[in-house]
């Protein structure tokens, strides 16, 4: 064993960095009154898409469902792809968050603060499709359990009464977390702007935080309360979406494999959406010292280590077709393979199998541009899964007499549109009005921080 | 000096190594009522403040319980008491079927019980604190460390502390008005 030199690691965070400097960089985005062109430009398309939304949801309460492709056989369309795909990007922030911390991983400081409000702007586009998909959306409050002169209680024997459960705690506690880390840096703001409206704001909202050793002391528990809540609750939530699937009879959905299944495939599309996210961003507002080519390289092996578990699901969703001897599960396999939707099936095994498997290269992690693209073929690659899943076992199940295709209209692409303006919008207004890095983690891990005492 | 009543004397630390070793001088001289104010949390404080242990683990696990039952218990109300219904022959009392919801509201409950324990042990919010009257205390936010004795400590003089204060080595010594 050669352990005379360590591997050759980049740092975390760039050596130079001091308290001050890292607070002022990080601030002063927020803080600044000028916008860069690229926020302008990127905002106005995004609102735009989110008009796009709106127009869309408001065709949709006048003329119903209809206008969507789906019907039967297929009756969960776009609607459920596309809520299962916004749920798993979620799934990443509470992992970066919740589960690095406790593994104490501090790499995770860069990144915590956006990937955390990326999971709340992904959920709350998830979330709107399943009420959307209600038929009667403005009715959605019969799905909580709430005292009625109906006299009715939800079934809560039903996975689809779980889902609301889980999504709906997903959220509130992914809102309680991002807003707990906010606290300390929303103080650092109000000390540091000089705006009075800016100053009373986020005076406000850091609700006189004063970094007082006895709080901060209940405030690490509280976070670590927190992260060990969330936890379990990341890894059953994509449990509680995928029993939507496993618990019915359709052949391609009832299969044990499902819950880990899924939890993998969501957290390997969520950090591919960091990535996508987190690259131009350390570009565009020169954060490159903060978010290292350490975080980028970290995250593409989670990325690689969560496509395999991916790429094991599939070969155990195969392998259980002809193991089975169900001739069912055979024809639905086969079905996905050479059936109409064949392509899509190839596409999904080239993005989410095929292509990641370069990353196993050293030169390709540390290559910003190729894995900027790799990360956006992984996107694709776990949307194209979810629509294999959801569409392939649907359209052709026991009998041919009720076979089907199913095809987007117009609207499901609008609507699809819409929920990424809504979410890159989100996303830019998150940009300009809160630190999209953690300042207090950031402090904690430079090497400043180290406190060094006499002997006695 | 004017002989307005303050609420205490403030020191300010460039770093935090000299802020814990400040902390451990003033205990080690007396001083009970003070406390440190740092842009990050520094653990060593913990020890060298003699601060306790904090009751918020207990909080959440009382929240987490009253969840639990508080899930389980409507579960069992509204499917086998309020609303029986016969789905496939299945008992109204399904148990495995009611332990997703019911684990949702335990995690549910104890969260919403760490976050709003964690704000009502801290006395958060807060707008007003008399440390906030230190002008150069915005930079406790920053990249600064501060020891702050408070006039209520029985020790405490106005005199004596501010020169006990500046003999720890400190950038600056000052007054915290009321």
């Amino acid at each position: 064993m050669s352990a005379a030199t360590p591997p050759l690691q980049p740092p975390i965070v760039d050596p130079a960095q001091t308290f001050g400097s890292v607070t002022d960089k990080i601030s002063s985005i927020v803080l600044s009154k000028k916008s860069p062109l690229v926020w302008l430009v990127g905002f106005g398309i995004a609102f735009s898409l989110t008009m796009l939304l709106l127009y869309s949801i408001g065709y949709l309460l006048v003329k119903g469902i209809g206008i969507w492709g789906v019907n039967v056989p297929v009756g969960w369309g776009f609607d459920i792809v596309n809520f299962v795909w916004w749920i798993g990007i979620g799934h990443a922030g509470t992992l970066i968050s919740a589960i690095l911390l406790l593994l104490r991983q501090t790499w995770r400081n860069s990144i915590n603060r956006f990937a955390e409000a990326m999971t709340l702007f992904a959920v709350a586009c998830a979330g709107l499709y399943p009420v959307l998909h209600l038929g009667r959306p403005w009715l959605m409050y019969w799905l909580f359990p709430y005292p009625n002169t109906m006299g009715l209680w939800p079934q809560f024997r039903s996975p689809l009464v779980w889902d609301v459960f889980a999504v709906s705690t997903y959220a509130s506690v992914s809102l309680l977390f991002w807003f707990v880390g906010l606290i300390p840096d929303l103080a650092t703001l109000r000390d540091r702007s000089q705006h009075r409206f800016a100053r009373f704001a986020y005076g406000i909202l850091a609700m006189g935080w004063r970094g007082s050793a006895r709080h901060w002391q209940v405030y690490d528990t509280c976070s670590l309360l927190l992260a060990g809540l969330a936890t379990p609750l990341v890894v059953s939530v994509h449990t509680v979406v995928s029993f939507d699937f496993a618990v019915g009879l359709i052949p391609g959905w009832h299969a044990t494999i499902f819950p880990p299944y899924f939890v993998a495939g969501a957290i390997y599309s969520g950090f591919a959406m960091v990535m996508t996210l987190a690259i131009p961003l350390r570009k565009i507002y020169g954060l490159e010292g903060l978010i290292t080519m350490r975080h980028l390289q970290n995250m593409a092996k989670v990325m690689l280590a969560t496509g395999l578990i991916v790429a094991y699901g599939y070969m155990v969703e195969a392998f259980m077709a002809w193991y089975s001897g169900n001739p069912y599960e055979r024809f639905m396999i086969w079905n996905r393979m050479t059936g109409p939707y064949a392509m899509g099936y190839w596409a999904l095994i080239f993005c989410n199998v095929i292509a990641p498997q370069t990353l196993w290269s050293s030169k390709i992690r540390n290559s910003v541009p190729v894995l900027f693209v790799l990360s956006i073929i992984v996107n694709i690659g776990m949307w194209l899964e979810r629509f294999i899943i959801v569409v392939t076992s649907l359209h052709r199940d026991f009998l041919p007499s009720s076979w089907g295709m199913y095809r987007p209209t117009v609207w499901d692409w609008s609507t699809f549109a819409g929920t990424i303006g809504l979410f890159a919008a989100l996303l830019f207004l998150f940009i300009r009005f809160l630190p999209m890095i953690s300042i207090f983690e950031i402090r904690q891990i430079l090497p400043q921080a180290e406190v060094t005492e006499p002997q006695k | 000096m004017t002989s307005k009543p303050i609420y205490g004397l403030m020191a300010e630390f460039d770093n935090p190594s000299a802020l814990v070793s400040a902390a451990r001088s003033a205990r080690n001289a007396g001083y009970r009522k003070l406390d440190a104010y740092t842009p990050y949390p520094v653990e060593e404080l913990h020890e060298a403040l003699n601060l306790h242990k904090n009751k918020l683990p207990l909080l959440v696990l009382i929240g987490g319980v009253f969840g639990c039952l508080a899930g389980y218990g409507l579960e069992y109300w509204t499917s086998a008491v309020a609303y029986p219904l016969n789905i496939g022959g299945r008992p109204f009392h399904s148990i495995l079927s009611f332990i997703p919801v019911a684990f949702e509201t335990t995690i549910l409950a104890a969260a919403v019980t760490a976050v709003l324990g964690m704000l009502a042990l801290n006395g958060l919010p807060m707008p007003y604190h008399p440390v906030f009257n230190v002008e150069r205390f915005a930079l406790a936010s920053r990249n600064r460390f501060f020891l702050c004795i408070e006039a209520a400590d029985p020790k405490f003089d106005r005199e004596r502390t501010a020169k006990f204060l500046e003999e720890l080595g400190p950038r600056e010594v000052s007054e915290v008005a009321e």
